[in-house]
């Protein structure tokens, strides 16, 4: 229990993976403008991470092992996840084109979003016949992406009021304001020691 | 050989396994879509430059289903779009006069004179941060930096003698040039219209005469010449209202400095027949 919470801790906020391991940085500028698609956006990456981990620990360990061709695993990761996020595509479009449209083409994109196959690949290699901690490390990597989009996109949404000097507008201030946020959560380095 | 064997039957039993679940899902997701979006869509030019006011083509088609836009809001498609989606709708269009972009100075840097010469990178914002808001004396008139040309996606602008000018052809009047331009110099006129005032300046006669060899020095001659009072001259600035026009020239003409233009900045002395009335 002590390693599912230090797991899931460590994943959230020492190796956030956008704002430590500096993945999945495209959805993070691209839908963080406003904070409702921002958590919109974190839902969906997690909601596919969790599921995305799960489907691919029963193929790496029920498929791949026993049948020794295991060096197909980053290519069944990428089926699988491609499934899934066409799946999720279809069920939004279904039950909220309000979302589905403020996150346009970043919801396609999450199939070769960085912090899933990331995150998968790393289970993988570390929680290999561990599924708990593989699901709870994939939705600690979606949670930990939620709480930096979600930071960023309250940034901004201040920052829309304020008087940017010209060649910062846009992008180049939310880049410094994401790297402001990155020194912020270095600050959590060392909290847990394994 | 058999490792090969079962790979591929392993990827390929998945891919299928997918490909069925997909099916399923997109039957059972599956969002009724009225059919006249795409036909709309497909009517339009689909080159998403956003000249109507919205994002891109397919955004544009749907505001035009939900009544929020006008089947002849495409600047680009001009008339034969408009029809042919009127046709869809099955609803009657209204004619629309054809605009372009076009820009107010004829300074070239042939003709105007600078205050310093300008290094920077070519960008006509940049420019305008510096000492007088460019290195241009005229502070009203075009810097040459580029930023409409580089903001036009038809390639219709061309930077000629240190300045931009339009053609008149390729432009399809999106309309983005005119947000580009930090002095607002480009303004849409009827591309019928052959007669232009080249100038932007409201400066006195005396400051655009030392300054400009073609900007309009307010001497309020054409407005006297017109005799349909479509040129006036408002903060000492000639201003042509295209309503009343009748492109008979006679202000071209008059006009002591050339800053008053035919269509394609083509100067009084190259003699074209004028186009009759224009709608």
């Amino acid at each position: 229990m002590t390693m599912v919470f230090l797991v899931f801790m460590s994943t959230v906020f020492v190796n956030n993976f956008v704002l430590a391991q500096f993945l999945g940085l495209c959805p993070f500028f691209g839908v963080s403008r406003k904070v409702e698609t921002g958590l919109g956006m974190g839902a969906a990456v997690t909601f596919v991470l969790v599921l995305a981990a799960a489907a691919c620990f029963v193929a790496l360990n029920f498929i791949l092992v026993p049948l020794d061709i295991v060096f197909l695993a980053n290519i069944v990761f990428i089926l699988i996840i491609a499934a899934i996020v066409q799946v999720v595509e279809l069920y939004l479009k279904k039950s909220s084109p309000t979302l589905y449209r403020s996150l346009g083409i970043y919801l396609p994109l999450i199939t070769t979003n960085c912090i899933v196959i990331g995150a998968i690949i790393i289970n993988a290699e570390r929680f290999t016949d561990n599924f708990v901690l593989s699901i709870v490390h994939a939705a600690g990597a979606g949670l930990g992406f939620t709480l930096a989009i979600v930071l960023l996109a309250s940034i901004r949404e201040k920052i829309e009021y304020c008087n940017v000097p010209a060649p910062f507008k846009g992008f180049p201030i939310a880049l410094v304001s994401a790297g402001l946020m990155a020194i912020a959560f270095m600050g959590f380095s060392g909290l847990i020691s394994l | 050989m058999s490792m090969i064997g079962v790979s591929a039957a392993v990827l390929g039993g998945m891919g299928l396994a997918f490909g069925v679940v997909l099916g399923y899902a997109a039957k059972k997701f599956h969002v009724e879509q009225d059919p006249r979006l795409g036909a709309i869509t497909e009517a339009l030019p689909n080159a998403n430059c956003g000249g109507c006011g919205y994002p891109g083509c397919s955004n544009f088609a749907q505001a035009i289903l939900d009544g929020a836009a006008p089947p002849e809001g495409c600047p680009l498609g001009g008339m034969e779009v408009a029809a042919a989606i009127g046709t869809i709708l099955g609803v009657e269009v209204k004619k629309t006069v054809r605009k372009v972009a076009f820009i107010r100075c004829a300074g070239g840097q042939s003709k105007s004179t600078f205050l310093y010469d300008y290094s920077g990178m070519n960008n006509c914002t940049a420019a305008m941060q510096l000492v007088a808001g460019g290195a241009k004396e005229c502070a009203f008139g075009c810097l040459g930096g580029g930023s409409c040309f580089v903001a036009c996606e038809f390639g219709a602008i061309i930077m000629e003698d240190g300045i931009a000018k339009v053609d008149n052809e390729k432009c399809v009047a999106c309309g983005k040039c005119v947000s580009a331009c930090p002095k607002n110099l480009i303004k849409m006129v009827p591309h019928d219209s052959n007669v232009r005032v080249a100038c932007n300046s409201n400066d006195n006669g005396k400051t655009v005469r030392g300054c400009c060899k073609v900007g309009c020095i307010a001497c309020r001659m054409c407005q006297k010449t017109c005799e349909f009072a479509a040129i006036n001259v408002f903060d000492l600035l000639a201003e042509v209202d295209y309503e009343k026009c009748t492109d008979c020239g006679a202000c071209v003409a008059k006009c002591p400095p050339k800053s008053i233009i035919r269509r394609n900045n083509e100067e009084e002395t190259a003699e074209k027949p004028l186009e009759t009335v224009a709608s």
